[in-house]
């Protein structure tokens, strides 16, 4: 076995690899840019190596640079984790050069699926099933009609240079498919002048699932069942999990065994994963395959007891494989969520910057099942601009997809970030949703049920009874405890009420608490009544109740009268008032936020570097208005719509946090 | 008897109505609520002991003997916030606009005399039209025994003014005498003179709003400490607030049992300082993290903000906390920031309260604006509050302590108890560039040996060490444990006894 390997990445997976490494005793030696001098991984690792400035391009995937730190630490292996060089066949032959070990495939394997023409080809040969089309280029609509017939529709008619949407066209029939060839036709000449077109069959109510496979180099391959990542944003994935909702034995056991077939066709020798999509009918097609660890692959690992990074350093140390298909099960079920720091409310923009607050939940049990989080940040480190804004893969497991998705929750409650705008309340709303419960969804799950973006999530009345009556609980210890200040009047003390009125998400529930030692009981105004326990004291972000004799984890701040209370992708402000204050915040004017359609917003904290623009200037739809200057990168803010710039409340070097307005129209 | 009685509760219920339902409707659909439900939502529940509720004007004139309202619009008593005594008074505006006749102003003046002679803080609720103007110069004496009483209270007990209407003329002088003010927004506004004369003098067209609304006064002037929503959200949190003030100058500040572990070690702050010393960073993050709980109520939290200033506890105990912010102005001093500053800090004294600084200041602001505005006077107020504070202080320089704003800071030589540093700390005459500048200047034209010397100067002085060696830094602390240190620190000091030397007042650069 290798005495140490070197790590060719960054951020959770270095970590993850360094995890396993540390377990089978082998050294590691991580490497580092300028923006991760602090990084997790940095400290992880028994030696680190710095290689360059933050951008990647003159850091981690600079082959040079990689092949020094090897020389410099006497690293006998390369694990690439995902992205960078992972996929890189230069990178590859360079190691090999220097007689080190890739951990990964074989150079020939990364070459072969690297090209989606050559590995639909090669995929073909191996008898693997791919998405019927035809490659060539199509001369006229007869023609266009004709192949389409033999495809079978529906159809996609598809510009070749084409991309987002332009040039491409659905058609059921043959009339559709003759009008549409013409449309992608004309609009690719215009869009791309480029007006070649080919036709492949148009997949309904698609899936993406994928299959894990293990090979040694002595021709020994299986596969580890699949995994489905249907939940996607713009083609990123969010939400994966294995098994699929979606498959039965045989189908798995054919997708499973072509892709075996796959990889043995093109000498694969590592872990790696064959992209599928599938339909409503369960045809499933080839859609390429990633020869590297995927950023999902600890679901995989839950449901299978396998080490995928263990499973690959061996490989790669020549072992022969230890396990067989026979060996693989399926236990239990697994989800992972991609915690991302993307702000939902705000059309999933990257926010970067640092965390202040960076508390998981405890990996290991949690109730019925397992968590697992594989992260690559910590308290009080930063989310850089330059790598991708994963926080964390918060995975769990549990007997049945109920039971793991009822973790999921239980975990996503408690899972603390603050300092930067993030994703946890959308999955977490996600992981509510009817369709994802279902487990009825496609790949088109986040455009359809999300269309207008992430407006947050509003509880059921139950749910909010729940939170209700723990916040009355919480303010009750508040209150009392400012009751026992110094300097009180001796027999004057405050005594505090027993009837409150608690309002959330527009409604209000007058209620009594009947407090004892262990906790207290909550009536609400219609006799129905709620036992509320927990130790939550003053302070406290995190206030794990029981209520009702069921677990309530929520994310707690401290505002006037109450809390802001986090829960389940929800996020609303809990008021806790006694029923004469209640009764006289009722005649309280609801202030309308005002209007910011006629508003230039700070989209981000930053400094003005310029404003563009002057009082009385009339401005046109995309003009330039001024530029915020953030994370030293220039963002140059233009008009949404055209308008007279009527006031400007923001100069050159003026430093602006988010949401401060910097200019208005008319 | 019985008649009586009856008669003593229909009295009552009179008063209670103040101006009558259709008046408080009115003052209803403005968003604003009367005199007593104030008082409601101010105390705690049926703490009110209300005094002068029979009270009625004495005038004479322009009909206004026929029109006596009982409680002549003010009302007035004390009660109890969590249990502590407060007084308070709270214009009626339902009754006669809440004008100020003389024996309105008799009736504040009355318990503002008994909160001195009995040791608790003043509270008042001002929603007034302004002096009767039907009284004349009654009114306007009336008005000037109010401010007498407010001098005289000054240092003695808490006053603190909330602004829940108008305030306008000679009216906005007494909550200008008291220690904080808050406004409501949208419903309250405060100036000398209103927009009508404003426009007939200076021919400015300014609405109401925009001369003396809650957002002029606590971004502009500085005149009020803080803003809220409506009159809810202001009575809690003027309550929040005096959970943290003594009642009194001779009582110590406050202390409540608290839920926070006193060693608790935040390893985040080992971060907090970017590589980058040209990088800002939020310095409330600090004080937050110091804090119990988290808790920290913040003073002129718009205004001048390079430089925090606020209340949060340690052990339960209330401590003042003053903080130069990074992310503004890069947490330069300049004319604003050391009056608001120093005025806070001077609040502390005057109450007791410890003081804890955290420094990070490149120095004065430069510029023409600023030496015109008379920065050094108003520097020297900082200054001058900091050497003549005989309470407990602690000091912590996170990074940057340059030039005079070190010793402005809080510094050991203006008889800082504790200063301790962050390994992060540059206690230097000014940064290394600027300074090299200056000693090096023969070189100037050489790049390199600029380098090289600004490098020489940075590995001399961008430290803690140079300044600890002189004992100047009685100890160089880990950032983590900054709230165990700090804590501790207070503890040490909790018997801390230092005497000015008597003079009649001192002469502080006003």
């Amino acid at each position: 076995m290798f005495d140490k390997i070197l790590i060719a990445n960054r951020g959770e997976i270095a970590c993850r690899v360094i995890k396993t490494a540390r377990k089978m005793g082998i050294k590691t030696v991580a490497v580092y840019s300028d923006a991760d001098k602090n990084a997790l991984h940095v400290e992880m690792a028994d030696e680190a190596v710095y290689i360059g400035p933050p951008p990647a391009n003159q850091s981690y995937i600079v082959i040079d640079k990689i092949m020094d730190a090897i020389k410099q630490t006497g690293a006998q292996a390369v694990h690439p984790g995902y992205g960078f060089l992972s996929e890189n066949p230069k990178f590859a032959e360079a190691l090999e050069a220097a007689g080190v070990a890739f951990i990964g495939p074989p150079k020939g394997a990364i070459e072969a699926m690297g090209d989606k023409i050559t590995s639909k080809k090669i995929a073909q040969d191996a008898e693997v099933s791919t998405v019927p089309g035809y490659m060539g280029l199509i001369e006229d609509a007869d023609e266009a009609v004709k192949i389409s017939n033999e495809i079978g529709y529906p159809v996609m008619i598809k510009a070749s240079a084409g991309g987002g949407g332009k040039g491409m066209r659905i058609a059921w029939n043959d009339q559709e498919a003759r009008e549409g060839f013409q449309s992608s036709k004309n609009e690719a000449a215009n869009s791309f002048g480029d007006d070649r077109i080919f036709i492949e069959k148009f997949v309904t109510q698609p899936r993406h699932i994928e299959i894990q496979v293990l090979c040694d180099a002595h021709g020994n391959g299986i596969w580890l069942n699949e995994r489905e990542c249907s939940i996607q944003r713009r083609n990123q994935k969010v939400v994966e999990e294995a098994p699929s909702p979606f498959l039965d034995e045989a189908t798995r056991k054919a997708m499973g065994d072509q892709s075996v077939a796959l990889a043995k066709a093109v000498g694969y020798a590592s872990a790696g994963t064959v992209e599928f999509i599938v339909d409503g009918d369960k045809n499933f097609y080839f859609l390429e395959m990633n020869t590297r660890l995927q950023v999902e692959h600890p679901v995989t690992e839950l449901i299978t007891g396998v080490d995928l990074v263990e499973q690959m350093i061996r490989v790669a140390n020549g072992e022969p494989l230890s396990i067989t298909q026979d060996d693989v099960k399926i236990n239990g079920w697994a989800i992972e969520n991609r915690l991302y720091a993307e702000d939902p409310y705000r059309g999933f923009l990257p926010s970067i910057g640092r965390l202040t607050r960076y508390r998981p939940p405890a990996e290991g049990e949690l109730g019925e099942g397992i968590v697992r989080n594989d992260t690559g940040v910590y308290e009080g480190g930063e989310i850089s601009m330059y790598y991708d804004p994963m926080i964390a893969k918060l995975c769990t497991w549990g007997e049945t997809r109920e039971a793991a998705i009822e973790v999921m929750r239980n975990a996503l409650d408690s899972f603390e970030v603050e300092g930067i705008g993030h994703n946890l309340p959308f999955v977490a709303a996600v992981m509510d949703h009817p369709k994802f419960i279902s487990g009825d969804m496609t790949t088109a799950f986040i455009e359809e049920e999300y269309p207008e973006g992430f407006e947050g999530v509003d509880l059921g009345e139950d749910a909010l009874r729940r939170i209700a009556a723990a916040a009355a609980a919480m303010n009750r210890v508040a209150e009392i405890r400012r009751a026992r200040i110094s300097g009180t009047i001796n027999n004057h003390e405050r005594r505090v009420g027993e009837d409150w009125v608690v309002s959330a998400a527009g409604q209000s529930w007058p209620l009594s608490i009947a407090a004892d030692k262990d906790g207290s009981d909550v009536t609400f105004e219609d006799g129905a009544s709620l036992r509320v326990e927990g130790d939550w004291t003053p302070g406290d972000s995190l206030a794990r109740m029981t209520v009702d004799g069921g677990p309530l984890v929520l994310k707690v701040d401290k505002i006037t009268h109450g809390f802001r209370i986090r829960s389940r992708g929800a996020d609303m402000k809990v008021t806790v008032r006694s029923p004469r204050q209640a009764e006289l915040a009722a005649l309280m004017p609801e202030k309308l936020p005002p209007d910011t359609s006629k508003m230039l917003l700070c989209p981000m904290p930053g400094l003005i570097v310029k404003v563009d623009v002057e009082v009385g200037d009339e401005v046109q739809e995309g003009q330039a208005l001024c530029t915020v200057e953030a994370m030293k990168m220039e963002n140059i803010l233009r008009a949404e719509k055209s308008g007279k710039v009527s006031k400007i409340n923001a100069a050159a070097g003026d430093s602006l946090a988010v949401d401060d307005v910097i200019m208005e129209f008319e | 008897m019985k008649d009586i009685l009856a008669e003593l509760h229909e009295r009552r219920e009179g008063a209670r109505l103040g101006g009558g339902q259709k008046r408080i409707d009115a003052q209803h659909a403005k968003g604003k609520l009367t005199a007593r439900e104030r008082i409601d939502l101010l105390l705690d529940e049926d703490s009110f002991e209300e005094y002068d509720m029979f009270v009625s004007h004495r005038c004479a004139d322009f009909g206004m003997e026929n029109n006596k309202p009982a409680g002549d619009g003010v009302v007035t008593g004390w009660g109890t916030i969590n249990g502590r005594m407060v007084y308070v008074f709270s214009q009626d505006f339902t009754v006669l606009g809440g004008s100020v006749s003389a024996t309105h102003a008799q009736k504040i003046c009355k318990i503002m005399d008994m909160a001195v002679q009995n040791g608790a803080p003043v509270i008042g609720l001002n929603d007034s039209g302004g002096a009767r103007i039907q009284e004349g110069v009654d009114a306007l004496a009336g008005y000037a025994e109010i401010f007498q009483r407010n001098i005289m209270a000054s240092g003695v007990i808490p006053q603190i003014s909330v602004i829940m209407g108008p305030c306008a003329g000679g009216a906005v002088y007494s909550p200008a005498m008291t220690d904080f003010i808050f406004m409501v927004k949208d419903s309250s506004y405060m100036f000398v003179t209103g927009p009508d004369v404003v426009k007939t003098v200076t021919n400015e067209h300014v609405t109401a709003e925009e001369l003396g609304g809650a957002s002029t006064h606590t971004k502009k002037s500085s005149v009020a400490d803080g803003a809220f929503e409506n009159d809810v959200e202001a009575l809690a949190e003027v309550r929040r607030l005096v959970d943290f003030l003594p009642l009194n100058n001779r009582e110590k500040p406050p202390v409540r049992p608290f839920f926070d572990d006193v060693d608790r070690i935040e390893s985040s702050l080992d971060t907090i300082i970017p590589d980058n010393a040209n990088q800002p960073y939020d310095m409330k993050e600090l004080i937050l993290k110091v804090a119990d709980e988290g808790d920290f109520y913040e003073i002129q939290e718009d205004y001048a903000k390079n430089i925090i200033t606020g209340f949060i506890r340690l052990e339960g105990q209330t401590v003042g906390v003053v903080a130069n912010q990074p992310m503004v102005l890069a947490g330069c001093l300049d004319i604003d920031s050391s009056r608001k500053a120093a005025r806070f800090v001077r609040f502390c004294d005057a109450f007791e309260i410890p003081i804890l600084t955290f420094v990070d200041v490149p120095g004065f602001l430069p510029g023409t604006s600023q030496e015109y505005g008379g920065v050094i006077k108003h520097g020297a107020k900082l200054l001058f509050a900091y050497g003549e504070a005989t309470v407990p202080k602690v000091t912590v320089i996170t990074r940057k302590a340059y030039g005079g704003a070190y010793d402005v800071m809080a510094s050991k030589h203006l008889r800082g108890d504790l200063n301790y540093a962050w390994p992060t700390a540059e206690i230097a005459v000014m940064g290394a560039k600027g300074a090299t500048e200056i000693i090096h200047r023969a070189d100037l034209g050489d790049a390199e040996k600029i380098a090289a010397h600004t490098q020489e100067y940075e590995d001399r002085f961008a430290n803690p060490f140079v300044a600890a060696e002189r004992g100047f830094i009685d100890e160089v602390i880990q950032p983590k444990s900054t709230r165990k240190r700090v804590s501790r620190a207070f503890a040490m000091l909790r018997g801390k006894q230092l005497k000015n030397p008597w003079k009649k007042h001192d002469n502080i650069p006003l």
